[in-house]
């Protein structure tokens, strides 16, 4: 389905002729706390992610999964280490990314498609035409209908959907991914990831995905990485997921394939949780 | 198939006599409201012009209703002791407008300025803070010295008013912006002027908008109370005159007008409001 090239392990075997899309030198992330004590979030990260690669990170609470997300998009600089985007270090916003927040993305005072057309017409594309191209993702969706409603009349599981389409119309080379799908119940979940894999099978976006659901996370991705428990957290496992695509995220959690990958990578997260548990016990 | 659609015919029978069921009492409800409205007003009314008519309280300070509406429309047959009526209700009307765009105004554009500059906040904000803090009234007096009896000196009355109310929330709003609608208009590569008209001015506009409501009072009463300490026009000179002759009917009745103004207005804003922030006011389907 995938065209060769992007294929992540060739790319990284011959050492790949272009940079990688995502790279992660040496990173650290501390910040100074009130008391005047640093506190390290994340420590000496290393990786790379080739182009077109669906990379999940996993990880107990609190372990900077979502640090690391906003050091990718350039919310945040590293205070160690650099981020590279193409073999260029990372200065301010990453212009080539585009982010789904687990909260709403859409801005409730613009309609459907004046939200999905957004990003066309920050970049100074004609109303018209903006709207053209809207009306297509909108439609690539599944929301034709509904350009004119407003954020607040459409469901969770629509609104997620307007922020895909928001995301993907400017066509980035990544697509950040804040555990977009956690705050949707079990049914709209499974159908969203569905959704995401056939329409980001269209592109070649990287994704970086952060969930805190394996399963999730080993169903839709080529890659997942198991952060180990904060403070100073760093990379525990780098699993590789050769369940073959196209998948279907509902039924590929009972390939015997999935429960393998899911039982290797479950017995590495597991001691991460609990020294996640117990040092929240400790500190309580 | 016809055993089919029977039931659903009956449903939608049903249904239709439900919603009309549901319609009428909507209109009783309503109904009941407005009976309760009106019950309260001809109660105090009533007691009101009843008590004076009966001299348990002095017509001399208290008036009564129907002395203060006789007053009215002499007024506006004959004018007052001032000139005509109208032209006191359009120099009230015209200094409250003026001072609320002005306060408005540079409200709304100090509110945003501070709201988005750290720097800015941190030297300005005791100095707000501490003019706040100062009873607006007493710088009635200074402004009819610097500015005269005329217009100007009510404006920047009303503007001192005004401009603080809107401050305040402008700059709540601004700082209330949710973090990642910003982040992900920046994304979607926002400059900053973009970012200011699609995000941070809609979303502050909802608080800003809750202010105009209680600035065009204070836009009012910054009229008012100027007219009423030096003016040679207006509902407030209207009030002192009155006031001077011990003509009770006389306050009150330019107290109903003001209050009719007030009324007015507040509906005025209510439908600024609806303009702006439609989005809010699409019911749920």
């Amino acid at each position: 389905m995938r065209l060769a090239e992007n294929d992540p392990i060739q790319n990284e075997q011959t050492g790949g002729a272009e940079p990688p899309m995502i790279e992660l030198a040496g990173v650290t992330k501390e910040y100074v706390k009130p008391s005047g004590e640093v506190h390290t979030v994340l420590r000496d990260l290393h990786l790379r992610m080739a182009k077109g690669e669906f990379c999940s990170f996993v990880g107990p609470t609190g372990c900077g999964k979502s640090t690391t997300l906003g050091l990718i998009a350039g919310f945040e600089q590293p205070t160690g280490g650099t981020v590279k985007i193409q073999g260029e270090p990372l200065q301010g916003l990453n212009k080539q990314a585009a982010c789904v927040f687990q909260t709403d993305n859409t801005f409730p005072w613009k309609t459907v498609i004046d939200n999905v057309s957004l990003g066309l017409r920050l970049r100074g594309i004609s109303k018209a035409e903006a709207y053209d191209e809207a009306r297509v993702w909108i439609e690539r969706v599944g929301l034709k209908g509904f350009e004119k409603h407003y954020p607040h009349q459409l469901s969770g599981g629509m609104r997620k959907r307007v922020a895909l389409a928001q995301c993907l119309i400017v066509q980035p080379q990544i697509l950040l991914m804040d555990e977009s799908f956690s705050a949707l119940d079990v049914h709209t979940r499974s159908l969203m990831e569905n959704e995401l894999l056939t329409i980001w099978e269209e592109t070649s976006a990287s994704v970086v995905f952060i969930t805190h659901d394996l399963e999730e996370a080993i169903a839709l991705s080529d890659r997942v990485i198991v952060l180990t428990a904060g403070p100073s957290a760093t990379i525990k496992g780098d699993y590789r997921i050769h369940l073959p695509r196209p998948r279907n995220v509902s039924e590929i959690r009972f390939d015997p394939e999935f429960l393998k990958l899911h039982e290797k990578i479950w017995n590495d997260l597991r001691d991460e949780v609990m020294i996640s548990y117990e040092q929240s016990y400790q500190s309580r | 198939m016809s055993n089919l659609i029977s039931p659903g015919s009956t449903a939608s029978v049903e249904e239709v006599s439900r919603r009309s069921e549901m319609r009428a009492k909507a209109v009783k409800r309503r109904f009941r409201n407005l009976a309760l409205q009106a019950a309260v007003f001809v109660l105090v009314v009533g007691s009101w012009q009843l008590l004076a008519d009966w001299k348990i309280i002095d017509p001399f300070f208290f008036s009564s209703p129907k002395a203060i509406l006789l007053q009215i429309a002499d007024w506006f047959q004959n004018g007052t002791s001032q000139g005509p009526l109208y032209i006191h209700f359009l120099v009230t009307f015209e200094e409250t407008i003026i001072s609320f765009v002005l306060g408005v105004i540079l409200g709304v554009i100090a509110g945003y300025a501070l709201g988005m500059s750290e720097v800015l906040s941190v030297i300005f904000g005791p100095y707000i803070q501490m003019l706040n803090a100062l009873p607006r009234v007493v710088l009635a007096p200074i402004f009819i010295l610097w500015l005269g009896l005329d217009m100007s000196s009510k404006v920047a009355l009303g503007v001192t008013l005004t401009f603080f109310v809107v401050f305040f929330n402008a700059f709540q709003g601004v700082r209330e912006v949710d973090r990642n609608l910003v982040n992900n208009a920046l994304l979607l590569g926002a400059n900053k002027k973009q970012l200011a008209f699609h995000v941070i001015i809609p979303s502050a506009l909802t608080w800003i908008l809750s202010s105009l409501h209680s600035s065009f009072g204070f836009a009012l009463v910054g009229a008012v109370v100027g007219e009423f300490i030096g003016a040679t026009k207006g509902l407030g000179f209207l009030i002192s005159q009155a006031q001077g002759a011990f003509d009770t009917t006389g306050v009150f009745a330019a107290m109903v007008l003001l209050s009719v103004t007030a009324l007015i207005a507040d509906w005025a804003v209510g439908c600024l409001e609806k303009r702006f922030i439609a989005w809010r006011h699409v019911k749920q389907e």
